[in-house]
């Protein structure tokens, strides 16, 4: 039997606790307003900086943190709490660090690392095409090789830190006529500013604000070949599955932070308002919600934490982690709902913080694959696993 | 140049109600969550500004407090500060401000300090006396309210806080300075500051290594009694005025018997 509760040693307990009050004395004030205003966040992104949360995922040797999953998803889970976007930012970030660090040749990490853990460039993913999301193979953008070059063209769509990324982890297919295709795919790694390179549009959102979520175009983009994650053609779907087992496990995480400000913000609101002569939270009705909601919000966690420690011990993890997603976001959507709808007429009106809530959920049900595609992974892994 | 700053850890009074204990007339300090002192950070961030502003330079913080204050100490180290000091023993127990300001005083003459900082009073207890008693123990003057810290030669220079606006205050060093509530904003540790703080010296004393009487602190060296606790009296509601065409007139003369305008 797992030990299901979280092996923690002093200082990791003293960072979560430093990044919770940084989130309730920094980022709560001022979150409502920069969400509304869909102002990207340049000061708090700053403080973050300083704070060390860009480098917390990178291993020490390239001038990062080493830390592991298990504490990453607790301050991610603290960063949700306090504003969605933020944890978004960061996410890409952490991703295409992991990529580099996993995957990368050591001139790469030597290279990458360093300007990630700085936080001054900061990460950015580039996976989903207009005509391909879910179906990643349905990608059409190339990398053509060109002497110690390759030229990249197409379009990348849904890019989180689209305009403020200093550097991009693009899939491409190097090979189109690979059967099946996912065989000719490979990463680059692409730094702002390189010629051919522009964000044609970014997109108005329902939630998610704050964060730029941008269309890239790539136009004859000259990348040298030492570029090429890993250095070798043909395994940036493994790279970018890889890292979005990462990403999945961050959604997760996102979700339970969003759900316990959801869960907060209902029960101290519950004991606030009266009807009926007596508090709302002395009603069954709002009790059995809230009892609902605190339950589901742990089980999203302990799955999450499951997930994030098989990462650690270097354990393939898309079952878990899949799992995680599916359970956290779904999970979410049902409590923002709920934590609305104790708030009553007033959770409707953007007076409240549970209007964003519930509009920053839906986010997560699609984010990183749907839930449907959570749904095939497991089936597949567990028909895998219970093959006859 | 070593600055030393005073802090003390205190019950959080972000999420805990200050309750007095009725039979001690002490504050409650047992089951709540204890953190470093608020306004210590700020003081902290102050002696940190000077330290990088001067160069070649350390700050240590100083403590006297159970074992527990050891968690307000690493906090003090995360935030960047050099090195700690925490003086802890069983005799120190009920220490009014003369005690406490005895014993920081006793770990300060063994350091020889060219600066001492104390927020001026802490987030708790409010007497505002432990940073003169130090003063007076050290034979040391005292810049008291500072907004503002310079060094320049072997003279602190500081600009004072007063009810109209500051004044510039010099002294020679060694002095104790006290620093104005809400001069510096507290610097946040940083997650390497956190990573790194157990590395940095940690210095744990008793009484015995400060030669310090056990007769002299704590219950038994204590001057100050408390002769009795009570409520504060409620804040008188407040003046409403309606707007028959005199109000501008009536927000004026408010303002003016208040000497604001």
């Amino acid at each position: 039997m797992e030990n299901l509760e979280t092996p923690f040693d002093a200082d990791k307990q003293l960072i979560i606790a430093e990044v919770r009050r940084f989130v309730d004395r920094e980022v709560i004030p001022v979150a409502h307003q920069l969400e509304h205003d869909d102002n990207y966040p340049i000061e708090l992104i700053e403080k973050l900086k300083q704070l060390g949360i860009f480098s917390a995922t990178i291993p020490e040797a390239y001038g990062g943190l080493g830390f592991d999953f298990t504490t990453y998803v607790q301050v991610v889970e603290e960063l949700s709490r306090g504003w969605m976007s933020l944890a978004g930012i960061v996410n890409t970030h952490v991703l295409v660090a992991y990529m580099i660090a996993a995957q990368g040749t050591e001139e790469q990490r030597q290279r990458f690392l360093p300007l990630l853990a700085e936080g001054d460039k900061r990460g950015g993913l580039c996976i989903s095409e207009a005509n391909a999301g879910s179906d990643v193979q349905a990608i059409t953008m190339t990398a053509v090789r060109d002497g110690e070059d390759y030229i990249i063209n197409g379009a990348k769509l849904w890019v989180t830190n689209g305009v403020h990324a200093g550097i991009f982890a693009v899939l491409v297919r190097t090979d189109p006529n690979a059967q099946p295709a996912h065989r000719g795919m490979s990463v680059f790694l692409v730094e702002k500013g390189t010629p051919g390179l522009t964000v044609s549009r970014t997109f108005e959102k329902l939630g998610y604000k704050g964060v730029e979520t941008a269309e890239l175009v790539f136009d004859a983009v000259r990348v040298p070949a030492v570029q090429l994650l890993g250095g070798s053609e043909g395994a940036g779907f493994k790279h970018a599955m890889s890292g979005l087992e990462v990403g999945r496990i961050n959604v997760a995480a996102r979700a339970v932070g969003l759900a316990q400000a959801a869960f907060n913000d209902a029960i101290r609101y519950a004991q606030q308002r009266a009807t009926f002569g007596k508090p709302i939270a002395q009603h069954q009705a709002i009790q059995l919600k809230l009892a609902d909601m605190a339950t589901k919000i742990e089980a999203a966690r302990l799955l999450l934490q499951k997930a994030a420690r098989k990462k650690d011990r270097g354990e393939r993890c898309d079952l878990e982690a899949g799992m995680a997603k599916l359970f956290a976001s779904e999970m979410c959507q049902e409590v923002t709902l709920d934590a609305l709808r104790i708030h009553g007429g007033f959770g409707y009106t953007k007076e409240f913080n549970v209007e964003r809530y519930y509009r920053d959920a839906p986010f997560m049900l699609v984010g990183e694959g749907t839930s449907e595609i959570q749904r095939l992974v497991i089936a597949r892994q567990l028909l895998e696993q219970y093959k006859i | 140049m070593k600055i030393y700053v005073c802090v003390k850890q205190i019950p959080d009074p972000n999420t805990v109600v200050s309750k007095l204990d009725p039979n001690t007339k002490r504050l409650v300090r047992s089951g709540v969550s204890l953190v470093l002192d608020p306004g210590d950070e700020s003081t902290i961030s102050a002696a940190i500004k000077l330290r990088d502003t001067v160069g070649n330079s350390e700050v240590v913080a100083v403590s006297m407090g159970p074992a527990s204050a050891q968690e307000a100490m690493r906090r003090a180290l995360a935030m960047g500060v050099d090195r700690a000091i925490l003086v802890t023993d069983p005799a120190l127990a009920g220490s009014d401000a003369l005690g406490t300001a005895r014993v920081l005083a006793a770990i300060l003459q063994k350091e020889s300090p060219d600066l001492v900082f104390c927020s001026t009073e802490s987030t708790d207890g409010y007497t505002g006396m432990v940073p003169g008693g130090i003063a007076e123990f050290l034979n040391l003057p005292q810049l008291t309210f500072a907004r503002e810290i310079n060094v320049e030669g072997a003279k602190a220079i500081i600009k004072r806080v007063t009810l109209t606006g500051y004044q510039t205050v010099e002294c020679p060093l060694p002095a104790v300075v006290t620093i104005a509530s809400g001069s510096f904003e507290a610097i946040y540790p940083t997650m390497k500051g956190i990573m790194s703080a157990k590395k940095k010296p940690f210095t744990q004393l008793t009484l015995a290594d400060l030669a310090i009487d056990p007769s002299q602190v704590g219950e038994a060296g204590a001057r100050e009694h408390v002769a009795t606790i009570g409520k504060a009296e409620a804040r008188a509601a407040g003046q409403i005025i309606k707007d028959d065409g005199n109000s501008a007139q009536a927000i004026a003369d408010f303002l003016q018997r208040y000497q604001l305008l």
